[in-house]
């Protein structure tokens, strides 16, 4: 029996892997072969996709990017001894893209198969939850804080501080809420992990609910992740049955219960507190703070808000321990960063290194520079509310102060590439547009500002009085940068000011007829 | 894809007030569940009725202005019938640096519709959607729960004959 691999990950499923599959099942009948397809997550090399993998004596074999018409070919090839074909790339763990990253967080996905509880084991999961169970909760609490995690969401801020707000206050109820609402254009890496290694979250989530002393846990997931948000269901189903959730988890005295909601499209309901108020029930309306969501969190009890990477970085820090996962980046961004590298780029994917690898190293030694081949432009970091940079600004290490010094933030790891055909002006007026779409209306900055940053646009690339509403642009960025009461609205600008400090020529072109669109 | 067919006019909500008080039942009647329901009751209807409001509001002990509130606040929810399928073209970033604009004018062509609108055959709905997650393959499209990747016009088209035929996967 062979072991063939063909991703389940809806990137492969993007790109037909479902009827890869089913012409290796139906060539394998054909031939008498005898062949086990197996549905693996994804290994993140996307434009592979799909990467269908043959388990041989030496290691995985990779074909890629598989189309059903290639399949024959392949069996005649005899890709199932793992023989040379022109899809093929050698052994999957060879190649540089693959050999060259520190998979801490992700170093199961695409390996296992994600929904079953004895692979998982096999490549050490559960090991760090098993180690919880005989902790003291405030000493997983250290060893998170030691492990130097900070938030992958994009915010940043430290995790086991997070944590210990919540363990340290007093409750009958607390929660455990996982942000998977993964909105900002770029990343993708939280729904390859739900995809990919959905146990690894789970376990993180658990280990969360010892530390801080919370029996439920929510994961919101965005409504456009229709695969995740069902394989998420299903492995909760899978580890509640072999009670690595539920009552008394593995002969413990502890609780936990997880519970998977589905957001509907309301990119605002990312920031934590719109977040909570959805998880409720109502409009996603940004809440003030404080109180901290530590505090009173969701229906008004401590709850510990984390990105779907922070959590999934927990079970390594506690198996490994968080020296372990503190020896890994620089300065104060400790660990590895799951980058994605999406837009118009070669070879797009998903790149888990250590923090203090530049932007360079990312685009083009990984991504192998643009898809079209013309000169990159512009790079977009962090999601629509991250900077633009310059080609020149690339050799910036991806870390959280690096970052800042450049004005620029790595956010959640998401770096768009864009060619020289892209119009920053355009870039500029569309941020604003997106804030205008994605405000939840509660603070004037954001929702007015934003409707008047549009305007303001149009009259710029119109050429009606430039330098006038150049001026109230900044103004403008200004006001909503200090005035709005979350992210969305204060970090809107970002795009805008960026673009315009590094790309001011494409503020002053001539009008064209129908630049206003 | 132009013509009228008699199968579009939608027999609105025969029993959805029912099927509401069903839904929130099985929910417990909790409010915190009002997303979970309203997304069981488009995907039963294909969207959610004006009438069934009340029913919920009632149900969940919360007021008719909270409910519709929250219908209102989420892109996913519409509040009229639409077509058989959704068709989400990505307008984020990373799809524009793939000419998803481009596509998204194509698509209005080929439909005949803009976005917002439904197909004179009662065929597609056309929707902007920001971000698919699949930021590496762009531009990308959902069509109700599929999704594609490297979607150029000739796929574009493609893919839509494809359900056309009623081929689709």
């Amino acid at each position: 029996m062979t072991k063939v691999f063909v991703p389940r990950d809806a990137a492969a499923l993007s790109m037909g892997a479902n009827a890869v599959a089913k012409a290796i099942a139906a060539e394998a009948k054909k031939r008498n072969a005898k062949v086990e397809i197996v549905r693996n997550g994804s290994r993140g090399m996307l434009w592979l996709e799909p990467l269908v993998e043959v388990e041989t004596a030496e290691g995985r074999v990779a074909y890629g990017p598989v189309k059903p018409e290639d399949v024959p070919g392949l069996f005649k090839a005899g890709f199932l001894k793992g023989e040379s074909h022109k899809l093929s790339h050698g052994l999957t763990e060879e190649i540089p893209y693959f050999k060259n990253q520190e998979r801490l967080t992700f170093a199961r996905c695409g390996i296992t198969d994600p929904l079953s509880i004895d692979d998982y084991r096999a490549h050490g999961g559960f090991e760090g939850l098993t180690k919880s169970l005989t902790m003291a909760p405030a000493d997983i609490v250290a060893e998170v804080t030691t492990s130097g995690l900070r938030g992958r969401g994009g915010a940043a801020f430290p995790t086991g501080i997070k944590w210990k707000t919540v363990h340290d206050a007093k409750a009958d109820q607390k929660y455990i809420c996982c942000n998977a609402d993964e909105g900002d254009s770029g990343t993708f890496a939280d729904r390859m992990l739900m995809e990919g290694d959905p146990f690894c979250l789970i376990e993180g989530m658990t280990i969360a609910g010892i530390a801080v002393g919370a029996t439920k846990g929510y994961i919101y997931c965005r409504s456009e992740y229709p695969h995740a948000a069902a394989t998420l269901r299903e492995a909760i189903r899978i580890a509640t049955a072999a009670n690595w959730l539920g009552r008394t988890i593995q002969g413990s005295p502890h609780d936990f219960e997880l519970y998977v909601r589905v957001g509907a499209g309301a990119y605002v309901c990312g920031e934590e507190t719109s977040m909570l108020e959805s998880l409720e029930g109502r409009r996603g309306i940004v809440r003030f703070k404080p109180p901290l969501p530590a505090i009173e969190g969701l229906f008004g009890k401590p709850t510990v808000i984390n990105n779907v990477l922070s959590l999934a970085s927990v079970p390594t820090i506690l198996a490994k321990g968080g020296e372990y996962y503190r020896d890994f980046g620089v300065g104060k961004s400790r660990g590895t960063l799951a980058f994605q590298l999406a837009g118009n780029i070669k070879q797009g994917g998903l790149v888990e290194k250590a923090f203090g690898v530049t932007a360079r190293e990312l685009i083009e030694g990984y991504g192998g520079g643009t898809l079209s081949g013309r000169p990159l432009r512009a790079v977009q970091f962090g999601g629509p509310l991250g900077a633009y940079l310059p080609n020149d600004k690339l050799d910036t290490p991806m870390d959280y102060e690096a970052f800042m010094k450049v004005d620029a933030m790595v956010g959640h790891g998401g770096i768009v590439v864009f060619d020289d055909t892209v119009d920053m002006a355009q870039m500029a007026r569309f941020a604003m547009e997106f804030c205008t779409i994605e405000s939840c209306g509660k603070c004037t900055p954001c929702r007015i500002g934003s409707t008047r940053g549009v305007e303001t646009m149009d009259r710029i690339i119109a050429d009606v009085d430039r330098e006038k509403n150049l001026e109230i642009l900044k103004d403008l960025c200004e006001t909503m940068t200090d005035g709005s009461l979350c992210a969305m609205g204060g970090l809107t600008p970002l795009p805008v000011t960026s673009a315009l400090r590094h790309f001011p020529e494409d503020f002053h072109r001539p009008a064209r007829a129908e630049a206003a669109e | 894809m132009t013509k009228f067919t008699p199968e579009v006019v939608i027999n609105p909500s025969a029993g959805s007030e029912t099927l509401a008080r069903t839904i929130c039942a099985a929910h417990d009647n909790r409010p915190d569940e009002l997303l979970e329901i309203f997304h069981e009751l488009q995907h039963e209807l294909g969207y959610v009725p004006e009438e069934t409001l009340p029913v919920i509001a009632n149900a969940l002990n919360r007021s008719r202005a909270e409910i519709y509130g929250v219908l209102t606040f989420y892109h996913e929810f519409r509040r009229t019938p639409g077509g058989r399928h959704t068709i989400k073209i990505c307008r984020a970033e990373a799809c524009q640096a793939m000419h998803t604009q481009q596509l998204c004018h194509h698509a209005e062509e080929k439909l005949r519709v803009k976005f917002g609108e439904t197909t004179a055959d009662g065929q597609f709905n056309l929707e902007a959607v920001y971000c698919l997650g699949n930021c590496a393959l762009s531009p990308a499209v959902m069509i109700d729960n599929e999704l594609y990747g490297c979607v150029d016009k000739e796929r574009f088209d493609s893919i839509i004959a494809d359900f056309d035929r009623g081929a689709a996967q």
